[in-house]
């Protein structure tokens, strides 16, 4: 058994299982995930909780378990049926990474047969029952379209691939847009001098699906008097390709976004996808070398809005005579890298809206990449649980900052029959709110 | 497909029945020590299927083990003889909440917390809050008979258990106790059943008595230079007729261990803390913390924290919570034992805990509910250590020594299991373990149901 001091780790490698075997002995099998992990509320078997997911991974170690296509049929689903949202880290007094091991398991099952034995297949095996229960299916007409215009390195594919459109049909999907972010906005904005200089990485979701939150986003950031970089070369983070397992696919996007924003030389890169910025920020650094460099200037937009005073400049406005009861939803990747705050800050200051916190906000949403593909009646149960919250609260929005978030909310809302509708935090900034940000 | 496998499948379906390896290497451990893998894993979903699932046990001489959250620290959930892991954990419904008896009706695998957020809702109260409370089944609550900060006031889980469902050895299904407080006709079988550690029964459902919320309460944090003066403060503040609804300790060696994990301010030469909270009507609580300071004073206090916000509870009972995760981190190995002694003795076993640690060389960190006279002995060791497992063996059987010598007892809430089992006759005559053997042989002669815990294997069990 090798342990991480014995691994050496080239820059830009992936970690492999045995680079985990300090962490995996870290776990003490309190149990304590319980009562975290939205795939052990689904389903309630040791395999679905971050412990099983360890204890799987310490016995490949040891040698009880096969190891890559050898690993035993029932372990490969229990290391499927992760969304890897890391929330049993936040919760593990011993900060045991399942999510990262998890990862390393996918890669290396996936490296030896291919990406299709990750995960497809469960649903079956558990039994599954059809979801359609009172689902629009607006969606499922115009994916295909859709897809057509969507790179094949893009996340989105991996999401919802093509082979596999029934799970499509089910989920509540945004019409495509006419225009992708990059065919609306210039490459480059001019801003004012003594100003930061940023990149917005825009990510699949806002590029192809969501372009108006891009649009918002980038418009926030000239107000501010920022220059803004857009650069055309970058390509997908490569969550969902990580998800997946697909090791060499994320390596590759990797080095196209190191060629795309290192010769920028910008002060910030800046995300307005929580799951984006926990790529291109958090598993970039695992990496080591160039991706790693380019994840220390990433930053989540509601934290460079906060640090910018933009709290202050919309809490100055006077209150809107009708305003909103809001909500939030943490996405699992801002609440896994300690932002918490800064989002309920901008909401509170918003002149139309009246926040309100809802129970269970930091709970999974269920979409997890590539999870609520393979594991669509999981993630349905999970999306059920993180509806009553916002029922019980009696938000009319719930306002988030992930597009995959707002998807899936959109979804189980719907499902619920609520007449609450999910929004990127970004969508709530009107005009009044922009004017605001310029300085005078 | 294996006869057991074929057999279990026939009685609750091809999904809820696994042999797979990987099942029987994830359901071969729970929170404590000891690895045994069972032969197969079965998710139950109903009384009924318990039932019918111990009946075939029986008819095939196959061991049983029911399972919650596996968050049990003595070895409760693990297939010692292998057989069968029964786990409960999907019947988690609460299955009614009666506000006008003050009652609860749950199914065996919801989570201890669940419970406690929903009665809470409705302005009602369930105390018990053992330290897994967040992931732990309010079934493995009744078998381990949990406890928590809150006993010193209010009691631990048997004091909440009105009635049961069981499911005996032989697969019947009985009820015991009921919806009234009080209720005399016949055995106090519920009573039998708490605290049985899953051997005797498996409860399936469980009704439970729930109090009404306690307006407001408020938190102290108390600093004293000597463990003397801390140890002798719990003494004193019961004896002045004065009950708290938690009283925490930790010593020396504990606060050493937090340093830097905590938010409060900890003073260089402290000795020993206490947290102590009071709760009960708003505009009395002013008076009960002017109470408890008046008892301390004088006793190697040095300082004090009273919250006076939520904000600053919570920034003290996250200094508690530190204490688990800190104090594991400190060595590679680590025994936590739950001796419990009489409220007055514990001065004298705090004394004795430090003077044992300073004869054999084996750092000890003490902390816990001292206000119920029970304290988490955490021994810090590496077994890699030549010779080291014989000496923890012997400190380990002296700590048990010293507490029963105060006529206390080895197991506050852990439970016996298969790690205390070995200690037994400590604290149990020869004769009160002779009776509950027999009881156990005659409700399940062929020690179906968890075997091998609590009680050694003995020539009686040929």
């Amino acid at each position: 058994m090798m342990s991480e001091a014995v691994v050496r780790k080239t820059p830009g490698r992936h970690k492999v299982l045995e680079d985990f075997a300090d962490a995996i002995q870290r776990c003490v099998r309190c149990g304590a995930c319980q009562a975290y992990c939205p795939a052990w509320s689904a389903g309630r078997r040791e395999g679905n909780v971050a412990r099983g997911k360890v204890a799987v991974a310490a016995a490949m170690l040891a040698g009880e378990l096969g190891r890559g296509a050898e690993l035993e049929p029932a372990a490969r689903q229990d290391i499927s049926l992760c969304l890897m949202c890391g929330s049993c880290t936040h919760g593990c007094p011993n900060d045991v990474p399942t999510a990262e091991i998890v990862g390393a398991i996918r890669r290396e099952v996936a490296a030896e047969t291919g990406l299709s034995a990750v995960g497809v297949g469960v649903a079956a095996l558990l039994g599954s029952k059809t979801l359609m229960r009172g689902v629009v299916a607006a969606g499922a007409a115009l994916a295909p379209v859709m897809m057509e215009k969507v790179p094949e390195s893009s996340g989105l594919r991996l999401r919802f691939p093509l082979d596999r459109l029934p799970v499509v049909g089910e989920r509540i999907l945004p019409a495509p847009a006419g225009k992708n972010l990059f065919a609306r906005l210039p490459e480059r904005i001019e801003g004012q001098p003594g100003r930061p200089k940023v990149a917005f990485f825009a990510g699949c979701a806002i590029t192809w699906l969501y372009p108006q939150i891009g649009e918002k986003m980038v418009e926030v950031l000239v107000r501010l008097g920022c220059t803004v970089y857009l650069p055309k070369g970058q390509g997908c983070c490569g969550m969902p390709a990580l998800s997946s397992g697909d090791g060499p696919l994320v390596s590759r996007l990797a080095s196209a976004n190191v060629r795309a924003f290192m010769p920028l030389d910008v002060d910030y890169i800046i995300t307005a996808c929580a799951s984006c910025g926990g790529g291109i920020g958090e598993y970039y650094l695992t990496m080591g070398g160039d991706p790693a460099i380019l994840a220390k200037k990433v930053v989540d937009f509601t934290v460079f809005l906060e640090e910018e005073g933009v709290c202050e400049r919309l809490a100055a406005l006077p209150r809107a005579v009708k305003r909103q009861k809001v909500c939030w939803h943490d996405p699992c990747h801002l609440k896994n890298r300690g932002i918490l705050a800064p989002p309920r800050h901008l909401l509170a200051a918003l002149p139309g809206v009246d926040f309100v916190e809802m129970e269970g906000a930091s709970r999974c949403c269920g979409l997890g990449g590539t999870f609520s593909v393979h594991h669509s009646e999981e993630s349905g149960l999970i999306g059920e649980k993180k509806v009553e919250g916002v029922q019980a609260c009696g938000a009319e929005l719930v306002a988030t900052a992930c597009p995959g978030c707002v998807m899936q909310l959109e979804t189980s809302l719907c499902r619920a029959e609520l007449p609450v509708r999910a929004v990127h935090l970004l969508e709530l900034f009107g005009e009044a709110e922009m004017a605001a940000l310029a300085d005078d | 497909m294996s006869g057991l496998e074929r057999r279990l499948t026939a009685l609750v379906g091809r999904d809820r029945v696994t042999t797979a390896k990987t099942d029987r290497l994830l359901y071969g451990f729970d929170a404590g020590r000891g690895r045994f893998l069972p032969e197969a894993v079965v998710y139950a979903e109903s009384a009924e299927e318990v039932a019918a699932v111990m009946r075939l046990a029986g008819e095939l001489k196959v061991p049983v083990v029911p399972r919650g959250a596996g968050s049990g620290l003595t070895g409760g959930a693990l297939a010692v003889h292998g057989g069968i892991i029964l786990s409960l954990a999907r019947m988690n419904r609460i299955l009614e909440i009666d506000t006008e008896n003050l009652l609860a009706v749950v199914q065996p695998g919801v989570v201890t917390a669940e419970l406690q957020a929903r009665v809470e809702k409705l302005g009602l109260f369930y105390p018990p809050d053992p330290a897994s409370k967040e992931f732990s089944t309010l079934g493995g609550n009744v078998a381990e008979c949990a406890g928590g900060p809150r006993c010193v006031k209010y009691g631990s889980t048997r004091d909440y258990v009105l009635g049961l469902e069981v499911v005996t050895p032989a697969g019947e299904i009985i009820h015991t106790g009921g919806r009234t407080l009080k209720n005399v006709v016949g055995f106090d079988l519920t009573r039998l059943f708490v605290g049985c550690e899953g051997t005797l029964g498996i409860a399936t459902e469980i009704t439970l008595r729930l109090l009404p919320k306690p307006e407001a309460k408020k938190t102290m944090l108390l600093f004293f230079s000597s463990i003397d003066g801390a140890a002798e403060s719990v003494s004193a503040i019961i004896g002045a007729r004065i009950i708290p609804a938690t009283l925490e300790f930790m010593d020396r060696a504990t606060l050493a261990c937090l340093r830097g994990r905590t938010e409060i301010d900890l003073p260089e030469d402290c000795g020993a803390a206490l947290i102590i909270e009071v709760d009960g009507r708003r505009e009395w609580l002013d008076g009960e913390v002017a109470r408890v300071m008046a008892v301390v004073a004088g006793r190697d206090v040095i300082g004090s924290v009273v919250a006076e916000t939520a904000e600053e509870s919570e920034r003290i009972w996250q200094m508690r919570r530190a204490v688990s995760p800190a104090v594991r981190a400190q060595a590679p190995d680590r025994f936590n034992e739950d001796i419990v002694v009489p409220r007055s003795k514990i001065p004298q076993m705090i004394r004795r805990l430090e003077a044992l640690s300073a004869e054999s060389g084996i750092p000890i960190v003490n902390f816990g509910h001292a206000g119920d006279g029970n304290i988490h002995v955490y021994i810090l060791t590496d077994l890699c250590e030549a010779g080291m497992e014989a000496r923890v063996d012997a400190l380990i059987e002296q700590v048990f020594a010293a507490a029963v010598e105060l006529r206390g007892s080895i197991s506050g809430e852990h439970g016996v299991g298969l790690a205390k089992a070995r200690y037994l006759a400590m604290e149990l005559s020869p004769e009160t373990i002779a009776y509950m053997r027999t009881l156990k042989r005659a409700l399940d002669p062929d020690d179906i149901l968890n075997p091998g815990k609590i009680f050694l294997r003995g020539p009686d069990d040929e």
